[in-house]
Order: C-alpha cells, then sequence, then structure tokens
C-alpha cells in the first residue's frame, strides 16, 4: 500500500445558511479544496451524507456533485453511516489512492439540514438509532446520549457542571474559529439553566442543526510532494473504523464505546502511535457526555476521569491534551455528514501551524474521531506532519 | 408512514413480547435473531420473556420527534429482564421522580403511537416501576 496525504483543504461557514442549498455548499467547498491542492484532474469522488432524502428530498447526490463539478464521466459514490458517514467516506477514498487504483481522490461531506422544522429533523436523526426498537419508543438522539449521561453521572459521580464544562471550552474556541455557528462564549450557568432537552442534559449540552460543507484532497504522499503549486501535505498515517450494536440496549457497558476503542486500537497501531503522541484532538462531541466518553475510549484519560478532566481544564488548547480546539461539534456546528471531514480540515490546518487564534504549539501529530449514531460506527483518523 | 405489513411483522416482538434464546450458549435476546451475537449458533428458540425486569438507566426526553409530541415529556428506560434480555422501554404510569436506576419494573402492554392521521394504532410494551 502507498501512504496517502491529504493536500487540499475546503471548508464553507456553518450555521443556519438560508441563501445556499446542499449542492452549493458541497461545491463551494469541493472548489476550496481542488483549487488549493494544486491539482488539475480528480479521478475519483466519494461524498459523505447522511440524510439528504429526508433532509433535502434528495438520493443520488454523489452524481449531482460530480455534475456540478464539471467532472462528468469519473466515479462518484455517496456514503452513509450516519453522523460518521464524513469519517467513512474518507476511510474509502484512503483506501483507493492506498491501493494504487487512484491518484487524486476528493472527499467532500455536506448536509443541509435547516430545510426543515425542528420536530422534522430530530425524526431524521433519529433513524440513525434502531427503528423498530429505539425509535418506536419514541427515543431521540439527545435521549440515547441522556441514557448514557445518567449511566456515566450514577457510576463515577460526575456532575452536570462537570459535564457543562465541555459545553463552555467549545464554545469559547469556536467564539475564534470564523467559521463556526457559534461565536457566543457562555458560562457554566447559562448550559446548567438552559431547557431540558433530555435530562440530564440540556439545550447547550447538545450540537445543533447545522448546514455546511467540507473537503479535502487526498493523493499518494510520494506525488504530493512533488505538487509544485500545493500547500503543505499532511500523511495519513492511520485510519481505522470499527462497529458496535446498533441499539444501546445491547451494549455491556452503556458509558463505554467499543466501538471507539477498536478503531483507536487500530488507528494507533497503523501509526505506530500511542495516546501520549497525540498533540491535537477533534473529537465525536455530538453531546458533551460524548465528549467525554471519547477522550476516555480514545486513551487520553482513564474512564470515569474525563469529566473531572474537562473540568480541570485539561482539555483545554493549552491543556494537555487540547481538544476540539476547533470548537468541535457543540460550538462549530454539526452538519452530520459533513463532520467527519471538518475535522480532518481543522486538523490540518493544526499541523500545517495554519490555525491562527486556536493554534495548539508545536501540534505535530492529530487525531479525529468520528462517531455515528449512538456509537454503531466510529472511525479513528492519525495525521501526521511528515 | 409506512404500511400495515411492517407492523404485522413486528407482531411477536411487539405485540406478545417473544424474544430469543441461544439453545447453544443460554444468551437471552429481544428482538430474536438469526444468529446469535454471541457464539454465532442458529441453534436459536423463540421463547415469551419475563414480564419484569430492572431499570438499567433512563432519561426523561423533553424534546420529541414528530408523532411524539403529545406524550412529551416522557420517560424511556434501558430495562434488563429477569433472563437478562435488555430492551427499551417507555416508563408509564410512575412519577419522574419514582424512576431510578435499579428500581424494578414490570412490562405492560400500551398504545405506541398512530401513524399519521390516518394510519394504523400501534401497540406495544412500556414498563411501570413497581416499587
Amino acid at each position: 500500500m502507498r501512504d496517502v496525504a491529504v493536500v487540499g483543504i475546503g471548508i464553507t461557514n456553518f450555521g443556519y445558511l438560508w441563501e445556499k442549498s446542499w449542492r452549493d455548499l458541497a461545491v463551494e467547498a469541493s472548489l476550496e479544496a481542488i483549487k488549493s491542492s494544486g491539482v488539475d484532474k480528480i479521478d475519483s469522488i466519494y461524498l459523505g451524507n447522511f440524510s439528504g432524502g429526508t433532509f433535502v428530498e434528495q438520493e443520488h447526490m454523489a452524481a449531482i456533485l460530480a455534475d456540478y463539478l464539471g467532472f462528468l464521466h469519473i466515479p462518484s459514490t455517496r456514503i452513509e453511516n450516519a453522523c460518521a458517514s464524513g469519517g467513512v467516506a474518507l476511510r474509502h477514498a484512503y483506501m483507493e489512492v492506498a491501493s494504487g487504483m487512484s491518484d487524486v481522490v476528493l472527499v467532500t461531506g455536506v448536509e443541509k439540514m435547516t430545510d426543515v422544522v425542528t420536530s422534522q429533523g430530530v425524526y431524521s436523526l433519529s433513524m440513525a438509532a434502531d427503528r423498530e426498537y429505539e425509535g418506536y419508543q419514541g427515543v431521540t438522539f439527545p435521549g440515547l446520549f441522556a441514557l448514557v449521561a445518567k449511566k456515566y453521572m450514577h457510576d463515577f459521580n460526575a456532575t452536570r457542571k462537570q459535564l457543562a464544562a465541555v459545553a463552555v471550552k467549545n464554545h469559547k474556541n469556536a467564539s475564534k474559529n470564523p467559521k463556526a455557528q457559534f461565536h457566543n462564549i457562555i458560562t457554566i450557568d447559562d448550559v446548567l439553566n438552559a431547557s431540558i432537552i433530555a435530562d440530564p442534559l440540556g439545550l447547550y449540552d447538545c450540537s445543533p442543526m447545522t448546514d455546511g460543507a467540507a473537503s479535502v484532497i487526498l493523493m499518494p504522499l510520494e506525488k504530493a510532494k512533488k505538487l509544485s503549486n500545493a500547500a503543505k501535505p499532511i500523511k495519513i498515517s492511520g485510519i481505522a473504523q470499527a462497529t458496535d450494536t446498533i441499539a444501546l440496549a445491547q451494549r455491556n457497558d452503556f458509558v463505554t464505546f467499543q466501538a471507539t476503542i477498536e478503531a483507536a486500537k487500530k488507528a494507533y497501531q497503523m501509526a505506530g502511535k500511542s495516546p501520549q503522541d497525540i498533540n491535537v484532538a477533534e473529537v465525536h462531541d455530538c453531546f458533551t457526555i460524548a465528549e467525554i466518553c471519547a477522550i476516555e475510549d480514545l486513551g487520553f484519560f482513564e474512564k470515569g476521569k474525563g469529566a473531572k478532566a474537562t473540568e480541570d481544564g485539561l482539555t483545554e488548547i493549552d491543556g494537555k491534551i487540547p481538544v476540539n480546539p476547533s470548537g468541535g461539534l457543540k460550538g462549530k456546528g454539526h452538519p452530520v455528514g459533513a463532520t467527519g471531514i471538518a475535522q480532518i480540515v481543522n486538523l490540518v490546518e493544526q499541523l500545517r501551524g495554519q490555525a491562527k487564534d486556536l493554534q495548539v504549539n508545536n501540534a505535530k501529530v492529530g487525531l479525529a474521531h468520528n462517531l455515528g449514531g449512538s456509537g454503531a460506527t466510529v472511525t479513528v483518523t492519525i495525521l501526521e506532519v511528515i | 408512514m409506512l404500511t400495515i405489513p411492517r407492523n404485522w411483522r413486528e407482531k411477536p416482538q411487539r405485540y406478545m413480547l417473544k424474544g430469543g434464546k441461544c439453545k447453544d450458549c443460554g444468551y437471552t435476546m429481544y428482538p430474536a435473531r438469526k444468529v446469535c451475537p454471541k457464539c454465532h449458533s442458529e441453534n436459536i428458540e423463540i421463547i415469551d420473556l419475563p414480564r419484569e425486569g430492572k431499570i438499567l438507566t433512563y432519561t426523561v426526553i423533553y424534546s420529541a420527534p414528530e408523532g411524539f409530541e403529545d406524550f412529551s415529556p416522557y420517560a424511556v428506560a434501558i430495562v434488563e429482564l429477569t433472563n437478562g434480555a435488555r430492551l427499551m422501554l417507555q416508563i408509564v404510569d410512575t412519577d419522574f421522580n419514582n424512576i431510578e436506576i435499579g428500581k424494578k419494573v414490570s412490562v405492560v402492554f400500551r398504545r405506541l403511537f398512530v401513524e399519521g392521521k390516518a394510519g394504523i394504532i400501534i401497540y406495544g410494551p412500556k414498563a411501570i416501576v413497581e416499587d
């Protein structure tokens, strides 16, 4: 297998973008990635998207993207794995380049979530859970992660205040990210006093509905080094995907995401790295509790210690392990299919030293963690400066 | 809205609380599956699940999806039945303050929801806290 690098990146503003359609967003991010990579042709396209069918009444979206980019006749494939659609699309593009099948592959993630009202959006998202055995009981995604949070707080004596520290940190980081959905700084009291969505999670414990797209161009590392006018290539040194039960009830342990543990183990092994080697991480904080479980399952903190560690500031930009300097899903926004690619874009900026006010000092190795459903699909990707 | 056969197919588990038990390793499951997720045996027996269990974790949902707005707020729990099978159930007829991890519940048969304005009324299991 050939080494693979990210050469181009592109990302739209995230937010309620009434004036832009999903195809405007996907084309905008893709063009930015193509232009910044210095390539003049694309061999193949992967599109990460969760639910175009219910959010914008459009399936077969990958063909539209190729068409509107003016790249007819090449393969263009949509990947759907709930909120991990972006990460899974990236892994497929990686395999296509590593195998030697293609030299230049575009990976774009997109979701347009605000063309439907909130209850419809919540309903669409609930399709990422087990329809017959979770959805039929009225369980929402905040509900599933509330079940995790309730158990976590029960088992480890964690507090809502500790969970709230995730949201406060990620809003603070997002306030310095020009592309983020939210630029408002919030306090612990704001989080605790917000309306409850699913006990114990309040409004500020939840990521928002977001429109947005993000793109990367992958190439063989050796060929990327020879590109004359491209930005510095960043190597993908580890990438892995794992699966857990679709239904939360079927897990032995509701506060440990086994798919995160398995994907991380493989990605660390592939990259020859350990959790201590990671300088910056973008993790899947769809809810505050999800970030806490992720930083434990990825090996940054012991199980049960993540909440306290966050409260103590260890995951701040200048902390022991900076987590979600971009603002994460909570602050930057969570256009479901775009999230896994946006994480890669943010990490590439960090590793190139171009993250401006959000720059982590001396960032050489970054990790992205993208989680689908209530953890049934997880991808972990490790990026490295060469 | 989906067709009537979809609900009709779910009758054993939804209307009769049928589950599965692996005859090789003894694992119990809801719903029954073709393959045991623990030992890969296809030797699965359809069984009546017990109507008693306990709460492993729970939440109260205030922001409901389409079709459940009228029920909001409602409690949902992961329940482990006395034979080890686990399932997601709404907790009904119970004061929210009386719902705790570890509490005993019994399974009851209730209306789940109505599929649209002219759709069928779907019934299934929910749970009541016993003590």
